[in-house]
């Protein structure tokens, strides 16, 4: 059954990525990335990467995909224009698609049985954060406190 | 044992159709276990729906001094019926100019995003749909993808009031959907679990032996769920949030150019999405299931949470016909300034209460922290004009 279910979100999924890649309108093009999102989430719940999948779509359907579509609402300017087929970009797609799997092939862990390890409970991954993590944790904390800060200061009225 | 067995009968009911398969491999099992309980889903919420969309015409009109749908069988009972007819056999208007795809998935995946959050609330003892470890996650991961489905809405009609709606809608969405987690969260911090049946459980027994242990009668507890329920408020754009379809000012919002069914069917996902947000409401702060006398136990746990649900549907109700519409930039002025600080505060104050034993100590601590907090915010919040003394000026 999960070798049912890996070949259909695949498909889904690249299906998505293909579809995000060639359609002429833009943010048809978003919302097919938005599906593509949906696939890879579903994939970590195949692996039983619950907490990720579940992330993975809040963030990136959730936040990524609204401000992808937000943008090109905010600079359409001509959506009705055809560009013609990018091969720039398939040349550098296929570049990156080549690095990775050379990468992939290259790892020693993929010859290793999967060690049976127990799942992964949400309440472990918290227990890590807040303990070996804490300091990237609060790194980020400050991050995202100073982007928050930021935009507030870029839609400020100007007092006069 | 009669109690406990009217307490279980679903799921017996479900094991005694899962047994008709029991030669079947396990993925069959599997998938008919899930069936049966997406059905079920289905089925109770649907009616339910049905009935509140009646029921809600009725209070509003007593509400108003008026009588509401009384012309479809008896007291006007069989209007959603009659609704229904109507919402199906109306011509589906699709504009000219609109992009056909995206303005027809708009509605399906709006409401199939509100229909996924009910699945892991629980209902009653061992009636949770899906009991997954990250339920509270799931909710609220699946309710952020509503945004994308109103945006497709919005722009997919091609209608300069449809993208006003969804742009309004969006924004107060996105504002409200933080204190909406921040308010959670002490919930998840003092139970330690994202599970909606481990914060349910957490909240069994009694304090002093009459006051049930639910979260809503700690001080962060009620303090969040007031925060909570205005958030939901605005999440499902009920009335005073309801500004992303302000017929007075844009029409009908992202709505504008759905008729019939498909406009139907948004206004399905927005009561589904009010019975999600509301059932998550209770499980988070009104002990989910749990009986509020302990002499009142032998009433089976979906009854109270049902009783629960209902209580709070009427809420919205009343609330929806006592207070006017606020102003967008009022919505999310209260949304940024007052509701994050104070959804903040809650979690300081539930961290409090936590170190300070969890006890009556505990209790007042946390209401100080949230008290000073509160009074804080309105002290700094304060935008009442200084007005002078009037001087009139009259024609001569």
């Amino acid at each position: 059954m999960n070798n049912v279910a890996f070949i259909l979100i695949a498909i889904l999924t690249l299906a998505a990525a293909l579809a995000a890649a060639s359609l002429p309108k833009l943010i048809h093009a978003a919302l097919s990335f938005a599906v593509t999102f949906i696939g890879i989430a579903a994939f970590f719940f195949l692996l039983g990467a619950e907490f990720v999948g579940l992330v993975q779509i809040f963030v990136y359907i959730g936040a990524v995909a609204v401000l992808i579509v937000f943008t090109i609402l905010l600079t359409r300017r001509d959506d009705e224009k055809d560009r013609g087929f990018n091969w720039g970009g398939v040349a550098i797609a296929v570049a990156v698609f080549g690095g990775l799997l050379w990468a992939i092939f290259k790892t020693q862990s993929l010859s290793i049985a999967a060690p049976q390890i127990e799942t992964l409970t949400v309440k472990r991954i918290g227990e890590v954060l807040m303990t070996g993590f804490v300091w990237p944790l609060q790194c980020i904390g400050l991050l995202l406190t100073a982007a928050l800060i930021g935009a507030l200061i870029l839609v400020m009225e100007e007092k006069r | 044992m009669s109690g406990d067995f009217l307490d279980q009968i679903f799921i017996r009911v479900k094991q005694w159709l899962l047994s008709w398969l029991a030669g079947a491999p396990d993925w069959v099992i599997q998938i008919a276990s899930s069936l049966i309980n997406i059905l079920a889903l289905l089925g109770v919420f649907l009616t339910l729906f049905a009935a509140i969309s009646v029921l809600e015409r009725k209070i509003l009109g007593r509400m108003q001094n008026r009588y509401g749908p009384n012309r479809v069988g008896p007291f006007g009972l069989f209007q959603p019926i009659a609704d229904g007819i109507k919402m199906l056999i109306k011509e589906d208007i699709v504009p000219a100019r609109a992009d056909k795809i995206v303005h027809f998935l708009a509605p399906i995946l709006i409401a199939a995003t509100a229909i996924l959050a009910l699945g892991v609330i629980p209902y009653g003892r061992n009636m949770t749909p899906f009991a997954i470890d990250g339920g509270i996650l799931f909710f609220f991961a699946v309710g952020s993808t509503t945004e994308l489905a109103v945006f497709m809405a919005g722009w997919g009609s091609n209608n300069k009031f449809s993208m006003l709606g969804a742009m309004r809608a969006i924004a107060q969405m996105i504002s409200y959907e933080l204190p909406l987690i921040v308010t959670t969260l002490p919930v998840v911090m003092v139970v330690s679990s994202l599970s909606p049946d481990a914060i349910v459980a957490a909240q069994d027994g009694y304090a002093f032996g009459f006051v049930p242990r639910w979260f809503v009668f700690t001080p962060w507890g009620a303090a969040a769920f007031i925060l909570f329920f205005v958030s939901g408020l605005v999440e499902s754009n009920r009335t005073p949030f309801d500004v992303p379809e302000g017929e007075s000012e844009i029409v009908a919002g992202h709505m504008t150019e759905y008729s019939g069914f498909k406009y139907a069917t948004f206004f399905m996902a927005e009561y589904i999405g009010m019975f999600a947000i509301s059932g998550l409401g209770i499980t988070l702060f009104l002990g989910g299931w749990h009986a509020p006398i302990r002499a009142l136990e032998v009433i089976p746990s979906y009854a109270w949470f049902f009783a629960k649900l209902s209580t709070l549907l009427f809420v919205y109700i009343w609330i929806r016909a006592t207070l006017p519409r606020t102003r967008v930039d009022q919505v999310m002025n209260f949304a940024w300034k007052f509701m994050l600080p104070m959804a903040f505060a809650c979690v300081i104050a539930a961290a409090v209460w936590h170190y300070a034993g969890r006890g009556v100590p505990g209790w007042l601590w946390s209401l100080g922290v949230i008290a000073v907090v509160y009074f804080t915010l309105s002290i700094l919040l304060d935008t009442r004009k200084k007005f002078a003394r009037r001087t009139y000026r009259f024609a001569e």
